[in-house]
C-alpha cells in the first residue's frame, strides 16, 4: 500500500509539472492583457512601465522559471486586476464553491443511490419507471434553463426561497459557511439542487444498472438461500457491489463540479471560484487563470488518489494487486 | 426432536414459467421422498428441470416462474405455498443449498467470516464471538487448513475447490435437516471432485442429513447416492436404488445416458449417443416426451405413459421398459 501511494504521488508531481508547462505557455500566447488593463489614452512610457511592472518584458521561458520558483514558495503570481496574490483570490472564493459542490454531491448520493437501487430492484414498477424518466430529464435539460426555472418557480412565483447570493454566513474553522444558518441554507438550496440535478441522474443510472446486474448474480441467490433478510441482501450484498462504479464516477465528477460550477454560480450569483474564472478570462487576468487551472489539476489528482484508496477499501481484489505491484 | 415423517416428500410438484411465448412446464408433476441420512441423486440432461426442482424446494423460483401445483412436505408440513417470510426461517437453517459454480456463489466484496456469521445470525440469537467460533469449526470440518486465518480472507483468495468447501461449510452452518446440492462438483477438476464427494458423503452420514444431489454426471452419482431419480423434460422417468438403476436400467433414456458414459470396458468402441436433442419445454409433443429420440417408440407412446411399479422400489414411466 505504501509503495502504491508513493508511486502515485510521484506520478502526480509529474502531471502537475507538465500541466504547469502547458497552462503557462498556453495562456501566455493568447491576447495582450495590457490592451485590456491600461487606459487607452496612456502614452508609450506608461505602457512600457506597466509591461515592466507585470514582468511581461522578459522572454517567456524566463517568466516561466520565475513563476516556477515562486510557485515553490507558494506564490502563483499576482492578479493583474486586483493586485492581490492569485492564490489568495482563489482561496477566498473556494469555500463558497466547495460548499456548493459538496452540498450538490451530498444530494446526488443521498437521493441517487436509493432511487437508483429502487429502480434497479423493481424495473417494471411505476416508481421504477418514473425514476428513470426523471433521470432522463435530469440528463437532458440544460443546467442554465433549469436554474432559471427554479428561480422562476421558487423565488418569483412562490417567493419561498431567495434567488441570489450566499445569505448569512458563519465562520467554521476560519472558513465562511452558509449551511449553518437558516438563511444561508435557504440560499444554498436552489443552486445546490440545480448543480446536483445532472449528477443525481448520473448516480441513479449507475446505481440502477449496477443493481440490475448484481441481483442476477449467483451470490445474491445464494444469500437468499442462506435465509438472509431482504434488507440485509440489498443493503450489504448488493449495495457494496454497486458502490465501486458509483465511487469512481462520483470522484471524477466531484472534481468537475468544483472546477466547472460556472453556470450555476453565474445564474445564482454565487460568489465562488466559477464566477472568478469567468471574470478573469474576460479580463485576461493571466496569473489568476494559470493559478486556477493548476488548482484544478491539483484537485483532480488529489480526488483520483482518494478514489483509488477508497477503491481498495471497497474492492478487496484491487488491494491484492496493489500489494503485488 | 424426532418425527415419524420423512424429511422431505415431494408430491406431484409442478413448477411452471409463465413467459410471453407460453407456459414452460419446467417441472411437471414429479414425486420423490428423501429421509434422514439418505442421498437421493437427481439425474438428467441440461434443461430437464432438475435445478428448478431444487429451487422449488428452496422457495427460490423467480418470476415468471412459480410452483403451480403439488405439495412439498418438509417433515410433514407443506412448504410449497409458504409466504416468503416463513420460508426464510427455513432457508439456510433447516434446508440449505449448495450451488453449482463456486466462483459465483460467494460475494466477492465480503470477507468469508462476514458471509458465514450472517448466515448463523440470521437464524440464531448468538453473539458474534460464538458465531465466529462455529464458523471456524465448520470450516475446519470441511477440510480448510488454518480456518482462523482463512476466515479473514476474501473469496478471490481461495481456489475453486476451496471456495466450494466454503459454500458447503455455509450450507452446514445451522446443521440443516436437508441439503439440496445443485451440481456442486461440476465446476471442479476431477481430483478435487473426488475429495469433496467423499467428504460430503461422510458429513451427511455422520449428521444424518438428508440430501438431494442434482447432477448430470452418472459417474458421480454411482458412488454417492442411495437412490436415484432420472428426470427427462420435467418428469421423472425412472427411479430406484442406485445400483439397480445403473446396472439394469429400465427406461430407454436411462440406458442411453449410461451408454454415453465413457468406460474402460468398451475401449475403442465409439460412444453411444442419444440421437436428437431435449425437446423444447414450451410445446412438448403429446405422449411420451422421449418418443422422438427413442429406439423403442411406437404408436402406444402417443399417449403419455404413467409411472408404474416395475419391481419393488423400482418405478418407470415407459410402455416398453427394458425388462429382462
Amino acid at each position: 500500500m505504501t509503495v502504491f501511494i508513493t508511486r502515485r504521488l510521484l506520478q502526480s508531481c509529474l502531471v502537475i509539472f507538465v500541466m504547469s508547462l502547458i497552462v503557462f505557455f498556453g495562456v501566455n500566447v493568447i491576447g495582450n492583457p495590457i490592451d485590456i488593463l491600461i487606459n487607452p489614452e496612456a502614452d508609450q512610457a506608461e505602457i512600457e512601465r506597466a509591461i515592466k511592472a507585470l514582468g511581461l518584458d522578459r522572454p517567456i521561458h524566463e517568466q516561466y522559471l520565475v513563476f516556477i520558483q515562486r510557485a515553490f514558495e507558494g506564490d502563483l503570481g499576482r492578479s493583474f486586476v486586483f493586485g492581490e496574490p492569485a492564490l489568495k483570490l482563489i482561496m477566498q472564493r473556494m469555500p463558497a464553491t466547495l460548499e456548493l459542490a459538496l452540498c450538490a454531491m451530498l444530494i446526488s448520493i443521498v437521493l441517487g443511490i436509493p432511487l437508483g437501487m429502487w429502480a434497479g430492484l423493481k424495473p417494471e414498477s411505476a416508481a421504477g419507471k418514473s425514476i428513470m424518466g426523471f433521470s432522463i430529464l435530469g440528463f437532458s435539460l440544460p443546467s442554465f434553463w433549469v436554474g432559471i426555472m427554479l428561480i422562476m418557480i421558487f423565488a418569483v412565483m412562490l417567493g419561498v426561497l431567495p434567488s441570489t447570493g450566499r445569505g448569512q454566513t458563519v465562520g467554521l474553522f476560519g472558513l465562511q459557511v452558509s449551511f449553518l444558518t437558516w438563511d444561508g441554507l435557504a440560499h444554498l438550496l436552489l443552486p445546490a439542487v440545480n448543480l446536483a440535478l445532472f449528477k443525481l441522474s448520473l448516480v441513479i443510472r449507475l446505481a440502477r444498472a449496477g443493481t440490475r446486474e448484481v441481483v442476477l448474480q449467483d451470490y445474491v441467490k445464494f444469500a437468499r438461500a442462506k435465509g438472509l433478510s431482504p434488507s440485509r441482501i440489498v443493503l450489504v450484498h448488493v449495495m457494496k457491489n454497486i458502490m465501486i462504479p458509483v465511487v469512481t464516477i462520483l470522484g471524477l465528477e466531484l472534481g468537475s463540479v468544483i472546477a466547472f460550477s460556472v453556470v450555476t454560480e453565474t445564474i445564482f450569483a454565487w460568489p465562488g471560484m466559477g464566477k472568478l474564472i469567468i471574470d478573469s478570462i474576460n479580463l485576461l487576468d493571466r496569473p489568476v487563470i494559470v493559478a486556477y487551472l493548476l488548482m484544478t489539476v491539483f484537485m483532480f489528482i488529489t480526488i483520483n488518489l482518494v478514489v483509488d484508496i477508497l477503491y481498495s477499501i471497497l474492492d478487496p481484489r484491487v488491494r491484492l494487486q496493489d500489494i503485488k505491484g | 426432536m424426532t418425527s415419524n415423517f420423512p424429511t422431505l416428500v415431494v408430491e406431484d410438484l409442478r413448477t411452471y414459467f409463465y413467459t410471453k411465448a407460453g407456459v414452460v412446464k419446467a417441472v411437471d408433476g414429479i414425486s420423490f421422498t428423501v429421509d434422514r441420512g439418505e442421498i437421493l441423486g437427481l439425474v438428467g440432461e441440461s434443461g430437464s428441470g432438475k435445478t428448478v426442482t431444487g429451487f422449488s424446494i428452496m422457495g427460490l423460483v423467480d418470476p415468471p416462474g412459480r410452483v403451480a401445483g403439488g405439495r412439498i412436505l418438509f417433515k410433514g408440513d407443506d412448504i410449497a405455498g409458504l409466504p416468503d417470510d416463513a420460508m426464510r426461517t427455513l432457508r439456510g437453517n433447516r434446508i440449505a443449498m449448495i450451488f453449482q459454480d463456486p466462483m459465483m456463489t460467494l460475494n466477492p466484496v465480503l470477507r468469508i467470516d462476514t458471509q458465514m456469521i450472517e448466515a448463523i445470525k440470521a437464524h440464531n440469537a448468538v453473539s458474534n464471538d460464538e458465531a465466529r467460533r462455529r464458523a471456524r469449526d465448520i470450516l475446519g470440518r470441511v477440510g480448510i487448513p488454518s480456518p482462523d486465518e482463512r476466515l479473514k480472507a476474501y473469496p478471490h483468495q481461495f481456489s475453486g475447490g476451496m471456495r466450494q468447501r466454503v459454500s458447503i461449510a455455509i450450507a452446514l452452518l445451522n446443521d440443516p435437516d436437508l441439503i439440496v446440492a445443485d451440481e456442486p462438483t461440476t465446476a471442479l477438476d476431477v481430483t478435487i471432485q473426488g475429495q469433496i464427494l467423499y467428504e460430503v458423503q461422510k458429513l451427511c452420514r455422520e449428521s444424518r442429513t438428508a440430501m438431494i444431489w442434482i447432477t448430470h454426471d452418472l459417474s458421480v452419482i454411482a458412488g454417492l447416492a442411495d437412490r436415484i431419480s432420472v428426470m427427462y423434460a420435467g418428469r421423472i422417468v425412472e427411479s430406484g436404488q442406485v445400483d439397480e438403476v445403473l446396472d439394469r436400467p429400465l427406461h430407454p433414456y436411462t440406458r442411453g445416458l449410461i451408454g454415453s458414459v465413457p468406460s474402460e470396458n468398451r475401449r475403442g468402441v465409439p460412444l453411444a449417443q442419444i440421437p436428437g436433442m431435449t425437446p423444447s419445454l414450451l410445446n412438448l409433443p403429446p405422449g411420451c416426451a422421449f418418443r422422438a429420440r427413442c429406439p423403442r417408440a411406437d404408436n402406444a407412446c402417443l399417449t403419455p405413459p404413467e409411472m408404474t411399479l416395475a419391481a419393488p422400489g423400482r418405478e418407470v414411466r415407459c410402455f416398453h421398459p427394458h425388462l429382462a
